[in-house]
């Protein structure tokens, strides 16, 4: 399976918070994101827009650090909608946001062992 | 990645704990001491309470982003002139744009590079220090005031016309003096002298803007504006001389000579800025006003009073200053005569 995850990206991350940090910084990660998602959902429902765009440029923004690309695209579409107060235009990018999200941690976890 | 540079007291604001900590964690590694806060808000109390050396600031946070805690820096005057780092991502480019023609230092782009976090991070440290050695001695030259109104304002050569008063003061025969003394007493005498001036001086809300041999010149009522120049004026020419006083009967004690100066003041309006280049610049006074204060110094030796002051100064005065009257003075290369006014020493 081809990985997900930008090592430029990752290595250039290692290398400022140092090879034994990594691991907690990972965790931290894997701590939050399942939180902006939901809060990605609840926003959603509510048609809190601003919420969304807050949730969603967090995201962006963890999983460019991480090298995680594709998911970090995905959450800089719905940053968008936010931002142009489109909740109507989520759609299934919700779920595929989730869905890479999933990938990428999978791999994340395997690299902070 | 050990800085070989000085470390810095480090604030970084981001409402993202995994920015928080990669930054929190990577610049503890290269020597500073970080704090952080979630919000701008945050921000601000902490940057109130503690002495930090560079801000990292996050534009899009909840509460109070970026944009609106650098402007709160940038018309708080304790803040002002803390470098700020604006951190964002490539898509937020215009708003770091506009961050930086607000007064932030630099920016930087997430995900972050380590290189250039570092690079930025000493350059800007560097850049902080210099300007609080420069500032520091700016203190040493300029008095507190001159100092923050030009911190403030910034400074500029050119000039603009004020109401103010001049002194000069000059010590009686001191060529005389000096050449019947060893140098290094000649000036330790002098060193001594001044100190005791520039006390009264500043202390009246004056500026000594020039110094040649055992002469100097003061400004009051710019470059800060004070309505009660001519007061202030004579009052620090009252107090320099109950200095000098004091200072005489020390040198008696110790057998060593002792010094009598005279004092002239004017004032009126005159052109004040300042003059020279953007590298070497001083502050100064030139107008008729001036060459009058100058005049009236030199009168002092014929009077024999040790301040004499112009008819302008003298409206201003209090009444519980002693004045008197001596008449016209016809000075040299005037074409009236002047009425010069005696103060009484207390």
């Amino acid at each position: 399976m081809a990985s997900v995850i930008d090592m430029n990206a990752f290595e250039n991350l290692k290398q400022m918070a140092g090879a034994d940090f990594i691991g907690e910084l990972i965790n931290t990660f894997l701590d939050d994101a399942p939180q902006l998602m939901k809060q990605l959902h609840s926003s959603l429902n509510s048609n809190d827009a601003e919420s969304f765009r807050r949730a969603a440029h967090s995201l962006k923004s963890n999983a460019a650090s991480f090298g995680a690309n594709h998911l970090s695209a995905l959450a800089k579409e719905l940053e968008m909608l936010g931002r142009e107060n489109k909740l109507n235009e989520v759609g299934d990018r919700l779920k595929a946001l989730e869905e890479a999200y999933q990938v990428a941690a999978l791999e994340l976890i395997g690299m902070a062992s | 990645m050990n800085s070989t540079h000085e470390p810095g007291h480090i604030l970084v604001v981001d409402d993202n704990k995994v920015n928080r900590l990669l930054l929190t964690h990577g610049l503890e590694q290269q020597g500073h001491t970080v704090e952080t806060a979630e919000n701008g808000r945050q921000a601000l109390e902490k940057l109130h309470a503690g002495n930090f050396d560079l801000v990292l600031l996050d534009i899009e946070m909840p509460e109070m982003n970026g944009y609106q805690t650098l402007e709160a820096c940038m018309q708080d005057t304790s803040l002002r002139d803390m470098p700020i780092i604006m951190t964002s991502s490539l898509d937020e480019l215009d708003s770091v744009i506009k961050c930086v023609e607000m007064g932030a230092e630099d920016y930087l782009v997430k995900p972050l590079n380590p290189t250039l976090l570092r690079a930025r991070i000493t350059a800007s440290l560097e850049k902080k220090r210099l300007r609080d050695q420069q500032r520091k001695l700016f203190r040493t030259f300029a008095t507190d005031q001159v100092a923050d109104q030009l911190l403030n304002e910034g400074f500029s050569l050119g000039g603009k016309y004020v109401d103010a008063s001049v002194m000069f003061a000059d010590i009686r025969s001191f060529t005389t003096l000096s050449e019947t003394r060893e140098p290094t007493e000649i000036i330790e005498l002098l060193n001594n002298y001044f100190a005791l001036m520039f006390d009264a001086i500043i202390g009246h809300g004056g500026t000594v803007n020039q110094i040649e041999g055992d002469g100097l010149m003061a400004v009051f009522g710019t470059p800060i504006r004070h309505d009660d120049h001519c007061e202030q004026a004579v009052r620090a020419a009252l107090e320099m001389l109950e200095l000098l006083d004091g200072f005489n009967q020390e040198q008696a004690a110790l057998n060593k000579p002792q010094i009598r100066n005279g004092i002239g003041i004017a004032s009126g309006r005159m052109i004040s800025g300042y003059t020279g280049t953007q590298q070497h610049a001083t502050f100064t006074c030139v107008g008729d006003t001036v060459n009058l204060a100058a005049r009236i110094e030199d009168h002092t030796k014929i009077a024999l009073r040790p301040i004499l002051i112009d008819r302008n100064t003298c409206a201003q005065l209090s009444e519980e200053i002693g004045i008197e009257a001596l008449g016209p003075v016809l000075f040299k290369g005037k074409s009236i005569p002047v009425e010069i006014f005696a103060v009484n020493p207390v």
